[in-house]
């Protein structure tokens, strides 16, 4: 655990993970894996498709269990329990590439959902609580509408407003820009800039890497199941020390 | 430099010619629907040929030469005066407290009518969409109506409402029981058993698929006989249910696998994000299943639903078979009775009996098509 050392400063990291491991049948996704992250850090991973950037996010809130290793988020580890991993995905919010908006759902009521059910929220707080969160990612004027009915670029909007609800300590995101137009990708990578801001700990996985080195605390590339490399953007992107890094970063930064 | 004279430029609109002759009006829609190609020229020929050599004469039959009153036989049989007699209404007319009621006893048929009654308050406060309160409309249709109704028909003596034997219950009074249970009843158990197939718990998919492979691989006419056969044999007499509500149980147990296997369609289509989304959110698997999931999943499959819903209907003719008096049973036993032998008597019965089932049943499908094209706006 080499690179847990440096941010482990303040109290217990946000998110920490030891030596997991994770099989797809024969295929090996996960290769002992360690990270630890720190409280308010913001990790952005990049590496080539199938590298297991997003099975190693969605390990963090248990969409994907594992075999080997463990997974602590906020203290709480991460066993079989579903008392423990709700506790966790109550806490951790996640961005999907694909919005994953509840369409029989207006946008007011995809945001009220989860506090209305798993804060227990009574319903005008939460509406006042999804208003303001719709107001900060600039669309509180679509409330009242059925998610089909919005661009690409706003929908992802709706979906980090609505995992913002739940007021989660950690943010996931999985590719949130990549299934968007060309257009829409700057909206919504402003609004996660903003929510950079604002100290929320964020772990992305992302390619577009003028977002990474602006927001970014350390750098992790990925391949074949394993963390390659990980480091501070600067020296990551000026002189990445791995050959596979420096392939990678020439044709995404072409 | 002057603009050279551009003489294919025009100067004024073009004037507004009206629609060729050939599209507008009835003319244009008999040509473009019915007239459009050689193929649909022919089946439009074939059709009207088909419509000109079958209706008239059911009308005649059913409408113009019908027979509408009278008090015996005599009425519906040839006679020089009308030597070739149409339906015989008169007979339904006689007959038709019986046809609803069966044997319920003549001065407490009022009960059936107050049930009918509350049934179809309760089933226009569920579909009209519109409706206030629709979630009290629920409670009422699921809770509510089921005590109500069984105070009602079955009795209750301490309300001064005699006791009446479901042996003296028949007609369309035991159709809609049993059309009604087993709807009800089917519905809810139905989408239990889809999320058990689906659900983590070995022991809850073991049961569902168990339960749903079993009733699926057996005749409900089978499952109607070991009710009302079999069970006896094994429970003593007194503990016995009554014969009636071992037919409901079987229909409604029947129906519910079917309904099971319906909405697992609904539920199969329902994408994987969906479920990732809502757990990601911190949804237990119960609210996740019941906020996100059934909600997508009941609207995909709605016209399955009540495919099902219709065919239930119309299998509810088969408790006949173990001596149950449905509509259909009740007919037949009309049709039987010598005052009204005549050649015309049975023609007329089926003939009300397939009116009565095919406004049931085009009713429900008209009202599922309405909701649908509702859905599919809302939506949008």
């Amino acid at each position: 655990m080499a690179d847990s050392a440096k941010p482990e400063a303040t109290a217990t990291p946000a998110v920490e993970i030891i030596a997991l491991n994770k099989w797809y049948g024969e295929f090996h996704v996960l290769r002992d894996i360690d990270l630890a992250v720190a409280r308010g850090e913001r990790i952005v991973i990049c590496g080539p498709s199938g590298g297991g950037k997003s099975t190693l996010l969605r390990c963090i809130n248990r969409l994907e269990d594992w075999q080997r290793g463990r997974v602590v988020v906020d203290g709480v580890e991460l066993t079989d329990d579903p008392r423990q991993i709700i506790k966790v995905r109550r806490d951790v919010g996640m961005v999907f590439q694909g919005f994953n908006l509840f369409p029989h759902l207006t946008v007011l009521e995809n945001c009220t959902l989860a506090p209305i059910w798993v804060r227990r929220m009574p319903k005008k707080d939460a509406e006042d609580l999804a208003m303001r969160y719709l107001e900060r990612v600039k669309i509180p004027e679509q409330a009242s509408k059925y998610p089909a009915r919005l661009s690409g670029g706003q929908q992802q909007r709706v979906a980090i407003a609505r995992a913002l609800c739940m007021n989660p300590h950690i943010m996931l995101f999985d590719e949130p820009t990549s299934a968007l137009d060309p257009e829409m990708v700057k909206e919504v990578l402003d609004t996660m800039v903003e929510l950079a801001r604002d100290g929320i700990t964020m772990l992305v996985v992302s390619h577009e890497m003028g977002f990474a080195r602006e927001v970014a605390d350390r750098m992790i590339f990925m391949a074949d199941g394993q963390i390659v490399e990980i480091g501070e953007p600067a020296a990551f992107f000026a002189s990445p020390r791995h050959e596979r890094t420096r392939l990678f970063l020439q044709q995404v930064l072409r | 430099m002057p603009a050279p004279e551009r003489s294919y430029l025009r100067t004024a609109p073009a004037p507004i010619l009206p629609p060729p002759a050939s599209r507008a009006g009835a003319l244009g829609w008999l040509r473009s629907n019915l007239f459009s190609s050689p193929l649909n020229i022919a089946l439009t020929v074939v059709c009207v040929a088909f419509i000109v050599w079958v209706v008239p004469g059911l009308l005649r039959f059913f409408l113009i030469d019908a027979v509408w009153s009278g008090t015996d036989r005599e009425a519906c049989l040839p006679s020089p005066a009308d030597p070739a007699p149409g339906a015989c209404w008169a007979f339904v007319r006689v007959w038709l407290s019986y046809l609803v009621y069966g044997f319920y006893p003549v001065g407490q048929r009022f009960r059936v009518d107050l049930f009918f009654a509350a049934l179809a308050f309760g089933i226009a406060w569920l579909a009209w969409l519109n409706a206030p309160r629709r979630d009290l409309g629920a409670l009422y249709f699921f809770v509510a109506l089921p005590v109500l109704s069984y105070v009602l028909l079955s009795g209750a003596p301490l309300l001064g409402l005699p006791e009446v034997a479901t042996s003296l219950w028949g007609g369309i009074l035991v159709t809609i029981v049993v059309a009604t249970v087993g709807i009800v009843v089917s519905l809810p158990l139905g989408i239990v058993l889809a999320v058990g197939r689906r659900s983590e718990l070995p022991a809850g998919r073991l049961l569902s698929i168990a339960f749903i492979e079993f009733v699926r691989g057996v005749p409900l006419i089978t499952v109607l006989f070991m009710a009302s056969v079999m069970l006896p044999l094994f429970v003593p007499d007194r503990f016995a249910p009554d014969k009636l509500v071992r037919a409901l149980i079987g229909v409604a147990l029947f129906a519910s696998a079917y309904m099971a296997e319906v909405v697992r369609g609904g539920l199969a289509a329902v994408p994987r994000g969906q479920y990732e989304a809502a757990q990601a959110l911190g949804l237990s698997f119960p609210r996740m299943m019941a906020l996100v999931i059934l909600p997508q999943a009941l609207r995909v499959t709605l016209p399955n639903i009540v495919n099902t819903c219709i065919g239930l209907f119309k299998d509810t003719t088969l408790v006949f078979i173990v001596g149950i008096f449905d509509f259909l049973r009740a007919i037949e036993a009309a049709r039987a009775d010598p005052h009204w032998a005549t050649p015309v008597t049975s023609v007329t019965g089926y003939a009300f009996a397939a009116v009565f089932y095919f406004v049931c049943c085009y009713g429900m499908s008209r009202y599922a098509r309405n909701v649908e094209a509702r859905l599919s706006r809302a939506r949008r």
